[in-house]
């Protein structure tokens, strides 16, 4: 069983160093993020949105947490399930959803999809369906701000899987090596498909592996936002410090099934008790009961909140179903440069 | 233009050391790394000029990783840099291959053309001194058959410079595909810097009978055995085609109109090669023109041998070009025995280890 066991409390709110609206910025980034993938849940079984779609649900505080503790310029680099690092980001929600749908108004211009998504202009720079496929190329992106002498970093987020790959320990430690300004977050979310992590990896926390490896290495709770965002800060300190390569192991879980819009514990492989302890740990949930409790915020104004972030997806998608289809006569001139 | 008084001629190995070089003068973002650029040996000397002028801030050793550099590479290039990654031999491509295929050629099209990828690998065929199986490898097929690369093949000096400089230029990724073979071989090479536009074949030796298309050092072979074809009054049309992705359609066209006749020769395999590439577009669109079936020199399918008796009967050379020439005008072939003196002479001066 893969529980919820690393549950870290939140800090008390002054030593985020954030402010009160900072603060509930952080719940409407994971709501708009929910609200979006909710909104795929409900209209995916119309058959409208062709590609395979991986959801974060679940997993909201990761993207969250990480992208508050980045700026713009840095940039990011995602994997399959990668909606939740596109908006977090900053990429636009029109621009998602219309690439769902296959529109040249698409992020991605409907070449790419759920598992391509990109926002050159906020800094998510790409994301590949090959696991760990970012892992280099953000090392690559931290080796070209080193060299040119940029304050910026580049992040790679990829799943427990990521780990699995050679390609991780290699550019770790190239990273380690050049003391490059690149940032790994590891979102544990205990399976990979329906292959769960003790199948595939020895016993023991996987950055008790990659300490050996060098470099800043944390686990955190990575169902609490204001926990993933301070340790996304000192990761993202230690490696614009010139230090070299941070290694996050987020602790998460991921809801539905690994691909599309249901939930899969009839399958098996995981425990419907296991799922609903998580669903329990609610990322949004339990944060926006801190927010309540510390009173940063109250009922009314997430009432509104919740209605805004409505009324901008039901504006993106109206505007992404009614865009032009991804048009083949781009095709041939996408190729080369 | 150049110097038509110049008659400067260097080896191959110190053209591509020369194109890096001015490559690097010419644009502060390229950068050279891989194992072993910046030893005392440079690549076989391909290296040592970038390292002597630029440095190890611009000219580094890299582990043994080739898969993680390579997206080190991509990375670089998507921040505007403009990496040549160096590997010694070709075969060392293959530890590679998820991100050249997966990433560097996709990534401009997977997000709907909004990137470029300025990256060039370069990458060593060996041929001779035993080097078997895995350091002998002629692996374009394989980049040619992934869209988004392109990939280069210089086959003397003054293409290798041109090609090379060319390719860094250029916005994509490039696979440059030398041949060390021909790395000691010298011609005319102009000193200042120069690049040769990529996708152009070049007619090295005109003729009227027969296509002769090559590439790499299969060109050097084309042209011996042009000369023996001349001896049996068949003028062949020499194409070295240069780039092999995208190769040069017209210039292919062109001559098959001339001549109605295609030999092939490539340095790689046969099944699913070049030369099949190359074939089915002629049956394609040239079928109107061709008089004889097209026909075909390149590797056997088996890996590389080691022992020279072995060696010798799995290359291809010139006289495997004029036995397929001959075969297409439907002549008698000579039983006269297999003359290899192009090798012979390259391997006078071809000492161990390679």
């Amino acid at each position: 069983m893969f529980l919820p066991r690393f549950k870290q409390s939140f800090p008390p709110p002054k030593r985020t160093g954030l402010t009160c609206s900072h603060l509930v910025k952080l719940y409407r980034e994971m709501l708009r993020i929910r609200k979006v993938e909710d909104k795929i849940v409900e209209l995916y079984p119309r058959q409208e949105m062709k590609c395979p779609t991986h959801l974060s649900i679940g997993q909201e505080a990761v993207a969250v947490g990480v992208s508050a503790a980045l700026k713009q310029k840095d940039h990011a680099y995602s994997g399959h399930r990668c909606h939740a690092h596109y908006l977090a980001k900053g990429g636009a929600v029109a621009g998602l959803f219309a690439e769902l749908y296959g529109k040249s108004s698409g992020c991605a211009r409907g070449f790419g999809g759920s598992m391509h998504l990109v926002a050159l202009e906020v800094g998510l720079v790409g994301s590949s369906a090959i696991v760990g496929g970012t892992i280099p190329i953000a090392a690559g992106s931290a080796l070209a701000f080193k060299m040119r002498k940029l304050p910026y970093v580049a992040v790679a987020y990829f799943g427990d899987a990521g780990v699995e790959q050679g390609v991780f320990y290699e550019s770790y430690l190239f990273a380690a090596l050049k003391s490059l300004p690149v940032v790994y977050i590891c979102e544990n979310n205990g399976y990979a498909t329906q292959s769960p992590l003790a199948n595939r990896q020895p016993p023991g926390p996987i950055i008790n592996r990659v300490k050996r490896l060098g470099g800043h290495v944390a686990a955190v709770d990575g169902n609490n936002v204001l926990c993933v965002y301070l340790a996304a800060k000192k990761a993202i300190a230690y490696a614009r410090q010139g230090r070299g390569p941070a290694f996050l192991e987020c602790r998460t879980y991921r809801w539905l099934e690994h691909v599309g819009t249901n939930f899969d514990y009839h399958l098996g492989y995981r425990t419907k008790n296991e799922l609903e302890q998580w669903m329990k740990y609610c990322p949004v949930a339990v944060y926006k009961n801190w927010l309540l409790k510390n009173k940063l915020t109250d009922e009314t104004a997430l009432k509104n909140m919740e209605a805004e972030i409505g009324q901008e997806i039901n504006d993106a998608l109206a505007a992404a179903k009614s865009g032009p289809p991804a048009d083949p006569a781009v095709m041939a001139a996408s190729l080369y440069a | 233009m150049h110097n038509l008084n110049e008659k400067r001629e260097i080896k191959y190995s110190e053209a591509l050391s020369e194109a890096l070089a001015q490559a690097m003068e010419k644009d502060p973002g390229v950068f050279v790394f891989g194992v072993g650029v910046d030893d005392p040996k440079g690549i076989f000397g391909t290296t040592l000029l970038a390292s002597k002028r630029f440095g190890q801030a611009r000219v580094f050793d890299t582990p043994l990783s080739e898969n993680a550099l390579t997206g080190i590479a991509v990375g670089a290039a998507l921040e505007g840099m403009r990496p040549v990654m160096v590997h010694a031999r070709d075969d060392f491509f293959l530890l590679a291959m998820d991100q050249i295929i997966n990433h560097a050629a996709k990534w401009r099209f997977m997000f709907g053309g909004q990137h470029s990828v300025p990256m060039v690998i370069r990458g060593i065929i060996g041929q001779g001194w035993g080097q078997a199986a895995q350091h002998s490898q002629s692996l374009q097929a394989f980049f040619m058959h992934a869209p988004g690369l392109k990939v280069i093949m210089p086959s003397n000096a003054y293409n290798a410079k041109g090609l090379l400089m060319a390719a860094i230029e250029d916005p994509n990724p490039v696979i440059c595909i030398e041949h060390r073979k021909l790395f000691d071989l010298k011609s005319f090479v102009p000193s200042k810097p120069y690049s040769l536009p990529l996708g152009r074949a070049q007619c090295v030796r005109p003729g009227a009978d027969v296509t002769i298309v090559a590439v790499s050092q299969m060109v050097e072979e084309a042209l011996k055995a042009a000369q023996q074809l001349n001896q049996r009054n068949i003028q062949a049309d020499v194409l070295d085609l240069q780039t092999i992705k995208p190769f040069d359609r017209e210039a292919i066209l062109g001559s098959l109109k001339k001549t109605g006749r295609l030999v092939i020769a490539d340095t790689g395999w046969l099944t699913c090669g070049l030369s099949a590439e190359i074939a089915a577009f002629a049956c394609e669109q040239a079928f109107s023109h061709l008089k004889a079936p097209v026909k075909r020199v390149a590797l056997p399918d088996f890996p590389t041998p080691c022992a020279k008796t072995l060696e010798t009967a799995y290359y291809p050379t010139s006289q495997s070009i004029v036995d397929a020439v001959v075969d297409l005008f439907g002549k008698v072939k000579e039983t006269k025995p297999l003359d290899g003196s192009n090798i012979a002479v390259i391997d006078a001066e071809f000492k161990g280890p390679f």
